[in-house]
């Protein structure tokens, strides 16, 4: 994976001076809460229901075992000894104060970490594949162009005030697991004629206005990738909203001006700015993808002993083929049923660190799911990897299936919340926690967000809910027919919502309605899709 | 004190003015056609959270455009660097800035990762001499 | 009645009003009537407090559930609230 040289650490560490200075100045009275909160929040400092909240970046998902043991560290010296994985990829502390918070980002700092730019109306951290470098089915490793794109928007000058925030996500496979065009910018790498570049999808998100990118570029050059993006983004800088936040973000602007408009501008733009000598040469291309060569993979046998039953399940629903024979890509879920989606206890980021560096050439990837991967881990090792997972409570045999649940942190935390998403995953696990029914409905991505602005991801939710304030009651609608994967789409609402017991009570009949009508090997969505909402509005209700 | 700064509108209904200022939603390109005309441009930020300046700014020193170019309206020490970086070279903060942290905003990063409107040299080039 | 809450600067604990200073402990809060938004102000100016404002309450606690989960700590982590006994169900 990538490592700073001494640039890129004195421009991380320049920033935590910065922000120092900046703490200070707030704590003595020089600037106000008003100009103070824009530089907090692009060092990922919020001020949240109960107290400031950190969000670190882990830039595309990609991490060590030290830089995983130092968010252990942040979490026992900083926190109240947790954290939470977020569908951005990033992890969030829930406690953090002020004060200490420029001891933190050096302490961050010390491992190539930081917070910078992981909140704020600036480009976000660049999200991507959890298995790139690992999946069979892509046509490259992605993070060499997201890293490239991680340098060009860090301290961007002219794109850190945008009229609203910006997500840019890379990926390199048909199979998209990174909901990539539900991003601002989506980029999918593919090859022609041998040469690798990037089809562009610009004008995707979710919030309260979801929609899906359109395709703005078949093919994007990798040496013209930085033009071509600052072409979009200056396109969006000088035309998108200001005069309403709830319209602000670039999909508004794709979708009134229409995409074919988008990409004339684009394109004019380009070809000015592709004159300003702002793409790196390839030799620069080059370096950082010699941090994303494949790991010294051994020829091992191929064979697994499945006879552990309770490792066997887990093997088939957690464990994925991976490119290279003798190796495995392991999922852990951070669903335990009835516990919080995406919350890690900092001696269970210990174990995974210390798995990673045992038994996945040092690596860790956090998925858009708050789940955790080790993506190359020897197929000999499983039953080890396993056990010591099982230990701490880590090892729930559940990914993609309907307990392995995104939820944003909702009203428990959230000043923006309108109603509680944890409570209600919770319920839902309790609901179907017998094991066998879960796999027996198979594949199910159940969705919560506890308001519209859609952090939980229920617009790409087979199953979505979306928590709204009722009159000062948390109430909750379900919506039907999302997805986040290639075959995107956005959720429709069903029908009226339901209080907490009631959501719990329709996903359940929704579900045994499927169970029933289902054809051959059908997921919900695919019956969903077949049948349409009525027969499931029925069972609902009634 | 230089000539009077002209609005957009103004400048472009045929006035002589050397001086002229651009707001947020206006069409900075507008005006280059008529840069040799032009010895001060006057970029405004009503609220320092709008960013548009920042465009406005690099598309005028892109065109090359070598005069003075000044952020008028709410600047802030915070955002005086990004500033810098786009071009400005003269700064009309409504509030007066402390001159001892605007020069500690720009000196503190001594490194830059994109090429912009200045003439910092991004650490690609460093990196491949 | 109206109560008066913010967060404490440096530390970001939550705090309510008590009528002659802060506290982290709701119980402590008093009624601000329609004094809320001055002392808020002048508060705020001081940096006593960060980011302070009024809410309706009833018998001393918030009456949106929202302020009331602020109160409590999270729902999900009753261990970690400073105010446990704060019911969060309307009464």
């Amino acid at each position: 994976m990538y490592q700073y040289d001494k640039f890129d650490q004195a421009l991380v560490d320049a920033r935590v001076d910065e922000f120092r200075d900046q703490v200070k100045r707030r704590l003595a009275g020089e600037i106000t809460e008003d100009q103070f909160k824009p530089l907090r929040l692009m060092n990922g400092l919020y001020l949240q229901l109960h107290a400031y909240m950190l969000r670190v970046a882990i830039p595309y998902g990609t991490m060590d075992s030290k830089q995983m043991r130092m968010l252990a560290q942040i979490a026992r010296k900083y926190d109240r000894d947790y954290g939470h994985f977020t569908t951005r990829q990033n992890i969030q502390y829930n406690w953090i104060k002020l004060e200490e918070c420029p001891d933190l980002l050096a302490d961050l700092a010390s491992v190539e970490m930081h917070a910078i730019q992981t909140s704020g109306n600036c480009i976000r951290n660049i999200s991507s594949d959890q298995y790139a470098g690992a999946a069979a089915d892509e046509v490259a490793d992605p993070r060499p162009w997201a890293e490239l794109l991680r340098q060009w928007s860090s301290f961007h000058p002219e794109f850190s005030y945008l009229p609203r925030k910006f997500k840019i996500a890379v990926i390199a496979s048909e199979e998209d697991r990174a909901a990539m065009r539900l991003h601002d910018i989506g980029i999918e790498l593919v090859k022609r004629d041998g040469v690798l570049g990037g089809r562009v999808f610009v004008g995707g998100g979710m919030g309260r206005t979801p929609m899906i990118a359109p395709e703005i570029n078949p093919f994007v050059r990798a040496e013209d990738l930085l033009s071509y993006i600052e072409a979009c983004l200056r396109v969006y800088n000088r035309y998108g909203r200001r005069d309403n936040v709830y319209k602000a973000r670039i999909k508004i602007l794709v979708h009134e001006m229409g995409a074919d408009e988008y990409r004339r501008q684009v394109t004019e733009e380009f070809a000015h700015v592709k004159t300003l000598g702002i793409d790196p040469p390839m030799a620069e291309f080059d370096r950082i993808s010699a941090f994303f060569a494949p790991p010294a993979f051994e020829a091992v046998n191929d064979e697994v002993d499945r006879s552990d039953p309770d490792f066997a399940v887990w093997l088939d629903q957690n464990v994925k083929a991976h490119k290279q024979p003798g190796y495995a890509i392991v999922n852990i879920a951070l669903k335990p049923i009835g516990g919080i989606p995406g919350d890690a206890t900092s001696a269970q980021i210990d174990v995974m660190a210390d798995l990673a560096e045992k038994y996945s050439f040092d690596e860790l990837r956090v998925t858009h799911a708050q789940n955790i991967v080790l993506p190359h881990v020897a197929k000999r090792d499983l039953h080890t990897v396993w056990a010591a997972l099982n230990a701490v409570e880590l090892a729930n045999a559940n990914l993609d299936l309907i307990s392995d649940i995104i939820a944003c942190p909702g009203m428990d935390y959230c000043s923006l919340a309108n109603a509680r998403s944890i409570p209600v995953a919770q319920k839902i696990a309790l609901r179907f926690a017998d094991a066998e029914r879960q796999r027996d409905i198979g594949e199910l991505k159940l969705k919560i967000s506890g308001c519209i602005n859609a952090c939980g991801h229920h617009h790409a939710g087979h199953i979505g809910i979306l928590g709204v304030d009722k009159k000062g009651v948390e109430n909750y609608q379900l919506t039907f027919g999302g997805s986040g994967a290639e075959d995107v789409s956005i959720g429709k609402i069903i029908g009226p919502g339901f209080d907490e017991d009631g959501v719990v009570d329709a996903v359940e009949k929704a579900v045994e309605k499927y169970r029933a009508i289902r054809e051959g090997d059908e997921r919900f969505l695919d019956t969903y899709r077949r049948v349409g909402v009525e027969p499931f509005k029925e069972a609902i209700y009634g | 004190m230089g000539d009077p700064v002209v609005s957009l509108a103004d400048f472009l209904a045929g006035s002589n003015a050397t001086a002229v200022r651009i707001e947020p939603g206006e069409d900075i390109r507008a005006v280059l056609p008529h840069l040799d005309q032009l010895t001060l441009i006057e970029v405004t930020f009503p609220k320092f959270r709008d960013g548009r300046g920042y465009s406005s700014a690099r598309i005028v020193r892109e065109a090359g455009y070598t005069e003075k170019l000044r952020a008028v309206g709410d600047v802030l020490v915070d955002q005086i660097a990004f500033m810098t970086r786009c071009g400005f070279d003269d700064f009309a903060p409504d509030e007066a800035l402390n001159q001892a942290d605007v020069d500690a905003a720009l000196t503190r990063f001594e490194f830059v990762y994109q090429t912009a409107a200045d003439n910092a040299v991004p650490v690609w080039k460093l990196r491949h001499g | 009645m109206k109560l008066l809450t913010g967060n404490d600067l440096p530390s970001g604990d939550v705090l309510w009003w008590t009528g002659a200073g802060w506290s982290r402990a709701i119980g402590e809060a008093a009624d601000v009537g329609d004094g809320g938004e001055a002392i808020a102000a002048s508060e705020e100016s001081a940096r006593r407090v960060n980011a302070p404002y009024v809410i309706d309450a009833i018998d001393g606690l918030p009456a949106h559930i929202k302020d009331r989960i602020r109160a409590a700590g999270p729902t999900v982590r009753r261990d970690l609230g400073v105010n446990p006994t704060v019911k969060i169900a309307k009464a």
